[in-house]
């Protein structure tokens, strides 16, 4: 049946024991590579080495209780917003080519027209998180792991409320990172886009 | 009489001139034992923790806040407060309405919401902390409000 094609087992020892092993050696390498280098973008050092980021998100992120609090325990940029799961993490950063493609057109480069989309980005934001069931709040979040009676009044009412109808994080902490875009409570005239917050 | 008068000013603002000169005269003494002109160190305190609302102290008090507000924002864009002090969100958060005295313009003219002169909730209403008076006081609520 098989007689001119030969199986894995004849084709590996035809190719010698040396072949293969330096093929799998190298396997381990590009792969090890791969996911270095994959690791290098998923640190706070890069994200902000653009300066969209770092003017922006990142100086009011600075005021957060992310960046800074009574335990030193900091979460960064990328475990909010890069998943954990290579599966999830792989899709997003195939999804981030198109924020490469935007920082080369130059499409948020001043405060001004980053100010302008910052709707528009946080809306982004919000449905991902929403979608994904808050997954990277989680990575560190767990409603399991909260103490009711170390909560504040408010969020032992609010948390109790909100997990039993089903609600994610992101549905109430919105903002907990990072200035807000404007979000109409008619308050006096109509709220503006683009205006420095 | 005019020129007597001006005589007289002109004397007074030079006596006055005079002592403010002489530095010994005036012993300034700072309330936190750091020279007058120096910054104060800022004392360490720390926000007390979520409580039931304070009772006012006086008429007209603007109520204190009796939760943490860190990372609350209030900006040209949104106003975290009013997340749950609207008159729309508060049934639901369990929060006190924001008071109709807030929803007149400067010269009392009904508006249909809040004020934007009453926008920035905190210059009013603040949240409070263990800090201790700097001076020790007397102060009694009037009757109406003693409880």
């Amino acid at each position: 049946m098989s007689e001119n094609k030969p199986s894995l087992m004849q084709r590996l020892r035809r190719a010698g024991p040396w072949t293969v092993l330096v093929v799998f050696a190298a396997g381990i390498l590009f792969w090890g590579g791969f996911n270095w280098a994959l690791d290098l973008t998923n640190t706070e050092p890069f994200c902000i080495s653009c300066h969209e980021m770092r003017d922006n998100v990142f100086k009011e992120y600075r005021h957060s209780i992310h960046y800074a609090n009574r335990t030193g325990v900091r979460a960064t940029c990328p475990d909010c917003h890069v998943p954990r799961d290579w599966v999830h993490k792989v899709g997003r950063k195939i999804k981030a080519s198109n924020e490469l493609w935007h920082w080369a057109l130059g499409t948020i480069d001043t405060p001004e027209k980053f100010n302008a989309k910052r709707l528009k980005l946080a809306q982004n934001e919000w449905n991902r998180m929403k979608d994904n069931d808050s997954r990277e709040c989680r990575n560190c979040h767990s409603f399991d792991s909260m103490d009711y009676t170390e909560q504040g009044r408010r969020a032992v009412a609010a948390h109790t409320k909100g997990f039993a109808a089903g609600e994610t994080c992101i549905e109430c902490h919105k903002g907990v990172a990072h200035t807000l875009p404007p979000l109409e409570q008619n308050i006096g005239a109509p709220k503006v886009s683009g205006r420095e917050p | 009489m005019n020129l007597l008068r001006i005589a007289t000013a002109l004397s007074v603002a030079l006596a006055c001139g005079q002592a403010y000169g002489a530095e010994d005269s005036v012993k300034l003494k700072s309330l936190r034992d750091t020279p007058i002109e120096a910054t104060s160190r800022a004392d360490s305190f720390r926000n007390l923790r979520d409580r039931e609302p304070f009772a006012r102290d006086f008429v007209h008090q603007p109520p204190l806040i009796p939760h943490a507000v860190r990372g609350y924002n209030v900006t040209v864009n949104f106003n975290k407060c009013m997340d749950c002090h609207s008159w729309s969100k508060a049934k639901e958060a369990g929060a006190t309405k924001v008071s109709l005295t807030h929803f007149k313009d400067r010269d009392g003219r009904d508006l249909s919401n809040i004020s934007p002169r009453r926008y920035f909730c905190l210059q009013c209403h603040v949240p409070q902390t263990d800090a201790q008076p700097l001076v020790s006081n007397t102060f009694k609520p009037v009757d109406a409000l003693q409880r």
